[in-house]
């Protein structure tokens, strides 16, 4: 199967997607600790995100995942890559 | 129903290889993820218990009760909500050594319906634990609305465990699910084993056999579940395994390199694809989807988290709270110290008023009146106005709106919801730091909290500057307070410059919440007061009587006098500061004592009044709150709390006899 992926010179992070898309989560940069936090909340590489609301410059963004809605900071929403793309896994 | 006991489990992680103590009575244990209504769900059968509330982390410790349901007698516990087994944040620590070292005869998880896909990642977790099962799929009127139709036999059928739906909130479906449960006590189901990609289940086992050979013995919990943990890198395991058998450390490392090399990630992240992978499959064989219901609450937060609306609704919500709380706390507040002297007068008319006997009788009805005239007015739309904002949910949304103000001072949005909390109470707001997941957030946090005037401080607020210098001045005292805060979370997070990890928080969907958890809730925080505070408040006003009568008022004053000296107040003050320390509220009402008036401001100049309240605002925390802390964070922590809270108080109360000075 086919990857598709944006050919961007830098990854592009959650926290620079616009109110009303939706992405899907490429990677999530960070530590045991972050990861855990983020795959607790239902985020993994591969999921669809709706970003429900991005806000004000340094404010948090509100996404949808799984039916649920949950609240990022924009520093923790920059730790998560995401595509444009659903990205379709070759393994 | 009878007693419940709220208990803290033990430090050290080799408790979880004890034996577990043998209990009389079956133990169904509630857990599941946060939100999902658990605790309301324990209320429903235990009663008057523990505190439900819409958002992370309501439940402090666990809660227990004993409860005779249909003639079946069981012990009931709510664990607090974890999202996941791994020890993450306290929550996840403390459910996750309960389950390991209590006895478990059936555990109830429940689940919000609505987000199935992501709480079944839980329930995986769980299973592993070998123990007996029973899944509450609850809120399921939530998932419909969605468009979320879930074959509940299939779901069964799929993980090999009794599933029965439930609106707990309504009391719809509790009655078949501890019936369910109960059986399952009897004759548990086994539970089909579910199992992931062949590579990593390979790898899950071969270290599970290694362990087997080697630790089997001294492990008195499912092993699958700790080749599991450990791979997962989970502290916890990892120390049990370090300490009683260090040899098995570099085979879970290889096991751990082996699992990174063929899935090019961390072996922790591929165990957790592995189970959010299964969680997906599972959820898509069980759930059918249709076009969800769009009701006018999915476009309340349009408004309520807009970047401008949002903030003024906030503003206009706390001032109209506030502003309601002290109109019904005034209204009521004169007829019942009215009936309470008239009370008196009758009562005591026979008796001799300078008799002892009369002192103690009457400083005795002055305690009673004190509480039920003072504390309830204010403290009971207070907490029941708190109660209903958490159960409808807004608390998050301050978190959210709050987030870039609070990246200010150093910490992010969710620290907001146990400031808020310090509002109500300090005790619950301290214990509630525990939803933040880095200690030095928690730590300012906590010191927030502390600072946050309570509910018993807002009634001297009220009671003092509100009733002689008005309600200007009160809401002066606010605002005073909140700069104060603002200013000492930035001084701190200075000192400790760490970097906060940030807000990651779930927002619930609002609920309109059912009246008898905010009863219970509203009831269960003002039982603390009536059970503590307001005996205390009449043994203090007796014993003040006494200290009169027998002439040990002085020796306290003069103990306090180098404080009352320099904040320039009548020495008599003194004692009524000491015994704030235990209950904030007793300053005031032990100054009508002390200054043998209600009328304080024939004794008192306004400026007295002033830097009186302000330093009862300020310094030392309440002895419940110092417990609080202690356990939070430790003693030395607490303590260094109490000093700066002590020095910040004499600093803002020397300010402020400056300030009255200056005019006059």
């Amino acid at each position: 199967m086919r990857r598709h992926r944006h050919n961007h010179s830098q990854a592009l992070t959650l926290d620079q997607i616009k109110s009303g898309e939706t992405v899907w989560v490429e990677s999530i940069q960070g530590g045991w600790g972050c990861c855990q936090r983020f795959n607790q909340m239902g985020i993994h590489a591969g999921d669809p995100i709706t970003v429900k609301r991005n806000g004000v410059l340094g404010g948090p963004i509100l996404i949808q995942v799984h039916g649920s809605e949950v609240a990022l900071g924009r520093g923790m929403a920059r730790h998560i890559t995401v595509a444009l793309q659903k990205i379709l896994n070759d393994t | 129903m009878t007693k419940t006991k709220i208990k803290r489990s033990s430090n050290t992680n080799i408790a979880l290889l004890q034996e577990k103590q043998k209990l009389e009575h079956p133990q169904i244990v509630l857990t599941g993820q946060p939100n999902c209504g658990k605790s309301t769900l324990f209320n429903e059968v235990a009663g008057y218990k523990s505190a439900a509330s819409n958002f992370p982390g309501a439940t402090v410790t666990y809660t227990q009760s004993h409860v005779n349901l249909h003639g079946e007698i069981f012990d009931i516990v709510d664990l607090p909500g974890i999202y996941s087994l791994t020890s993450m944040d306290q929550a996840a620590t403390e459910s996750q050594r309960y389950l390991l070292t209590h006895q478990v005869d059936v555990i109830i998880n429940v689940v919000d319906a609505s987000t199935l896909s992501r709480s079944l990642e839980l329930t995986l977790q769980l299973m592993d634990l070998e123990i007996p099962m029973v899944l509450c799929l609850n809120m399921i009127d939530e998932a419909e609305r969605k468009g979320i139709q879930i074959d509940i036999d299939k779901l069964s059928n799929e993980l090999g465990i009794p599933v029965v739906a439930t609106v707990a909130s309504h009391g719809q479906g509790v009655r078949d699910l501890f019936r369910s449960a109960f059986a399952t006590v009897n004759q548990p189901s086994p539970a089909r084993h579910i199992r992931g990609n062949r590579d990593v289940e390979l790898v899950i086992a071969k270290l599970t056999r290694q362990l087997k050979k080697d630790v089997g013995e001294s492990i008195p919990f499912s092993i699958h579940l700790l080749a599991t943990k450990l791979l997962e890198g989970d502290q916890t395991f990892i120390d049990i395994i370090q300490k009683m058998h260090p040899h098995i450390l570099p085979i879970v490392e290889k096991s751990a390199r082996a699992l990174a090399q063929t899935h090019g990630k961390p072996a922790h992240e591929v165990i957790n694809a592995e189970r959010h992978a299964m969680s997906m499959s599972l959820f898509e064989k069980v759930a059918t989807f249709k076009k969800p219901k769009i009701q006018l609450r999915d476009r309340v937060d349009d408004v309520l988290m807009h970047s401008f609306w949002g903030y003024l609704i906030m503003a206009g919500l706390l001032y109209l709270f506030f502003h309601t709380v002290f109109s019904v706390g005034a209204l009521l507040e004169t007829p019942i110290l009215n009936f309470f002297e008239g009370l008196k007068a009758t009562l005591l008319g026979s008796i001799n008023p300078d008799s002892l006997i009369y002192h103690l009788l009457s400083s005795a009805i002055e305690g009673i009146a004190g509480g039920v005239a003072i504390v309830l007015p204010y403290l009971l739309p207070f907490l029941a106005g708190l109660a209903f904002l958490e159960d409808v949910g807004y608390l998050p949304r301050v978190a959210f709106l709050m987030d870039a103000f609070m990246h200010r001072v150093g910490l992010h949005g969710t620290a907001v919801i146990p400031a808020v909390l310090g509002y109500g109470c300090n005790v619950p707001a301290v214990m509630a730091t525990r939803i933040l997941s880095s200690s030095r957030d928690r730590y300012i946090a906590a010191v927030i909290a502390t600072l946050v005037p309570c509910a018993a401080r807002m009634t001297i607020i009220f009671g003092l500057v509100g009733v002689y210098l008005g309600g200007t001045a009160a809401f002066g005292i606010y605002v005073l307070n909140f700069l104060v805060i603002v200013l000492s979370a930035g001084i701190m997070s200075r000192l400790l410059p760490e970097e906060t990890p940030g807000m990651v928080l779930e927002i619930p969907v609002y609920h309109w919440p059912s009246m008898r958890s905010l009863v219970n809730k509203t009831w269960f925080r003002l039982k603390e007061f009536i059970v503590i505070a307001w005996p205390l408040l009449i043994g203090g006003s007796v014993l003040l009587a006494l200290a009169d009568a027998y002439g040990w008022s002085p020796a306290l004053d003069q103990l306090t006098r180098p404080v009352t000296w320099l904040l320039g107040l009548p020495k008599e003050v003194g004692m009524t500061l000491l015994f704030g320390i235990l209950r904030k509220e007793l300053s005031m009402l032990m100054l009508f004592q002390a200054l043998g008036t209600r009328d304080v401001i024939t004794v008192l100049s306004w400026g007295q009044i002033l830097v009186f309240t302000i330093f009862v605002v300020f310094y030392v925390p309440c002895v419940a709150t110092i417990g609080a802390l202690i356990r939070q964070l430790r003693a030395r922590r607490a303590f260094i709390i109490v000093v700066l809270t002590f020095i910040l108080a004499l600093i803002l109360a020397l300010l402020t006899r400056g300030f009255v000075f200056l005019i006059g």
